[in-house]
């Protein structure tokens, strides 16, 4: 077995995939947090928890109503996102003539209301959710073993995150949106229901996050605070990656997983704040972001 | 009838914007000051002491947020970094170093200043939400500190810290004798806010927050400025978990968590943001509450957000805001 600077490949490689893996959930729940805040004005606290609850929803289909894996990757962000729908038409869509913190003081309220009472039905502890049969074991790649699984959430997210790259990039929905994000009242105007696309595009972001957390149901045990903790991480990617650019968004995510895979190889104590760091020195020397426009 | 009633209403919402030359203290204030250090002094003999040194430690903390939130406008979401460090370090300090309460309170203090001079040198680089989601990401990086710093304690928190001897003299053991240690030092910190906020740098603060690029263009430093409210709120905050390390003897992961900054940002918001005295109500009533849900788990936070939502959604002036309305005077 060769050695690099002194790491053994198999370490190596394993933290980088697992960088790559919380990458990809990143890259997914920034992006939602993109989209939602270009279009909408708010930062949506409740991202994580709608995480969190796309979790949930999925454990709760399989163990309730035997529903699988697989359907759940397309019935979790539907329904979370029929919430986010809810929460957007009844809450949300009152504040919008408000200064844009009331959104997000509203949001983290409405995080703090779901934590509390999944964690009064379900404890702290985390339910487990085994990975579908179909994706268990694993490759040996010579230089690593790569559980098929894991593999998996990386393309599964990488398609996502593209797909919605080129729905908003390169389709005419996609440009209403972006002309909408640059002057509402003019796309109205044209005859666009601009509302209906605001609460669409916040269904839309929130069903991101649900389908992110089916994806990590059987990677992370489902417990109601593994939203809380992840998404200030994410408010620091998006910190660094600037929310101008939806690709930026991606790459930010992805680049700052690998990251943070990397030192925990080279400096495990520091992988905890890394990207904290990050955002500081990024804070120093491109205040906007690295793909962000001056607001 | 009504008309003139509505008329005075609308005059009485814009007057906190333009307050009155005269730097005098208006009657009313002394009053309620007088008030509320008078109930400060009955409290003890009618309640659990530690219960109310807990509100008069949140009420310094609420008040010190507030000068940042409501008078400069910056929302920040990461004040329990200044509050738990100060209370880690003025623990560390009494129990490993043995320093006296005064100095080990001075330093937990001086700890959360130097912080809040760092983050908020690089906090006030991005505005609005951005400025949130920065100091809530700082202080998420000091929770990861604390939880593996070889003398925070990690999980257990630096627990038994000594009361010792105030000025090494004077023996706070009891809680009584805890008691007027932290209601002076309470009394005294929001004697330093109040004089802050109705000072010239005070009225800047409002312009500033008012309309930046105004406040620009009249010549004022505004980063100047906001830094200086920055640094002055994180030692507030600072002072108020050092006292707070002294009542409960115990500085914990809680104090640091991001859900000790947003109780501190829904304590502000429910007495009223950008009002004198709003917080020190919003702090009594989110102690109490937190107090007699204590048993019930989880549905503190439920109960907790609900209230978020109702503020936000119905009452965005808060307690005290909509009595200014009602009695048309400033609070």
């Amino acid at each position: 077995m060769f050695e690099l600077i002194g790491i053994p490949p198999q370490a190596l490689f394993g933290q980088l995939l697992l960088g790559l893996i919380n990458g990809s959930f990143y890259a997914m729940l920034s992006l939602g947090l993109a989209i939602i805040f270009g279009l909408l004005n708010i930062i949506n606290f409740t991202h994580g928890a709608q995480y969190m609850l796309g979790a949930f929803v999925a454990w709760m289909l399989l163990n309730y109503l035997g529903i699988s894996y697989w359907w759940a990757l397309f019935l979790v962000p539907v329904i979370v996102g029929a919430t986010g729908i809810v929460i957007e038409r009844l809450l949300i869509s009152r504040l919008y003539h408000l200064d844009h913190l009331y959104g997000l003081l509203l949001t983290f309220g409405i995080a703090l209301i779901m934590q509390g009472v999944l964690r009064n039905n379900y404890g702290i502890s985390g339910l487990p959710y085994s990975i579908p049969p179909q994706l268990a074991g694993g490759q040996n790649l010579g230089f690593m073993f790569l559980p098929n699984y894991r593999g998996w959430v990386v393309v599964a997210s990488l398609f996502v995150c593209l797909g919605t790259w080129f729905v908003i990039e390169k389709t005419r929905l996609g440009a209403y949106l972006r002309a909408a994000t640059e002057n509402p009242t003019l796309v109205g105007a044209f005859g666009i229901n601009v509302p209906l696309m605001i609460t669409l595009t916040y269904g839309f972001g929130v069903a991101l996050a649900g389908f992110a957390g089916v994806l990590a149901a059987p990677i992370y045990s489902v417990n109601p605070n593994m939203g809380a903790e992840l998404i200030i991480v994410v408010f620091a990617v998006v910190v660094i990656g600037g929310m101008g650019s939806i690709l930026g968004a991606i790459l930010t995510g992805f680049g700052l997983g690998l990251v943070e895979g990397l030192t925990r190889v080279f400096y495990p104590e520091g992988s905890a704040v890394v990207i904290f760091v990050i955002m500081a020195i990024v804070l120093m020397i491109k205040p906007a972001g690295l793909f962000g426009r001056t607001a | 009838m009504t008309a003139v009633t509505e008329t005075d209403a609308a005059s009485a919402v814009a007057e906190p914007r333009i307050r009155k030359k005269g730097m005098g203290m208006p009657a009313r204030h002394m009053v309620i000051l007088a008030l509320l250090l008078a109930a400060g002094i009955i409290a003890p003999f009618m309640l659990y002491p530690v219960f109310v040194m807990k509100i008069l430690c949140f009420a310094l903390f609420a008040c010190a947020l507030n000068l940042l939130l409501g008078f400069g406008g910056l929302l920040s979401f990461g004040h329990a970094a200044y509050f738990g460090s100060a209370s880690y370090v003025a623990a560390h300090a009494a129990k490993v170093w043995g320093l006296s309460p005064e100095l080990s309170i001075l330093a937990g203090t001086g700890a959360a200043a130097l912080l809040g001079l760092i983050f908020g040198s690089l906090a006030i680089r991005r505005q609005g939400i951005y400025f949130a989601m920065v100091t809530l990401a700082f202080a998420q990086m000091i929770y990861f500190f604390a939880l593996q710093a070889p003398f925070t304690g990690g999980e257990d928190g630096i627990q038994g810290v000594p009361r010792g001897n105030l000025f090494g003299l004077i023996s706070i053991q009891s809680h009584f004798a805890t008691y007027w240690m932290v209601l002076a030092i309470t009394f005294i910190g929001l004697l330093i806010i109040y004089r802050v906020i109705h000072s010239p740098f005070g009225q800047v603060l409002k312009a500033i927050r008012e309309n930046e690029p105004r406040a620009i263009s009249l010549g004022y430093h505004v980063n100047r400025y906001k830094l200086t409210v920055f640094v002055l709120s994180a030692t507030l905050a600072g002072l108020a978990g050092a006292t707070k390390a002294f009542v409960f003897q115990l500085a914990s992961l809680t104090d640091v968590h991001w859900t000790m900054s947003g109780e501190v940002v829904l304590m502000t918001l429910l007495g009223g943001m950008g009002t004198v005295f709003g917080p020190i109500v919003g702090a009594v009533v989110i102690v109490s509450m937190q107090n007699y849900l204590a048993t019930w788990g989880a549905w503190v936070t439920i109960v907790q957000g609900i209230v978020f939502v109702i503020c936000v959604m119905l009452f965005r002036e808060g307690i005290v805001g909509v009595l200014q309305k009602w009695l048309k005077k400033t609070l």
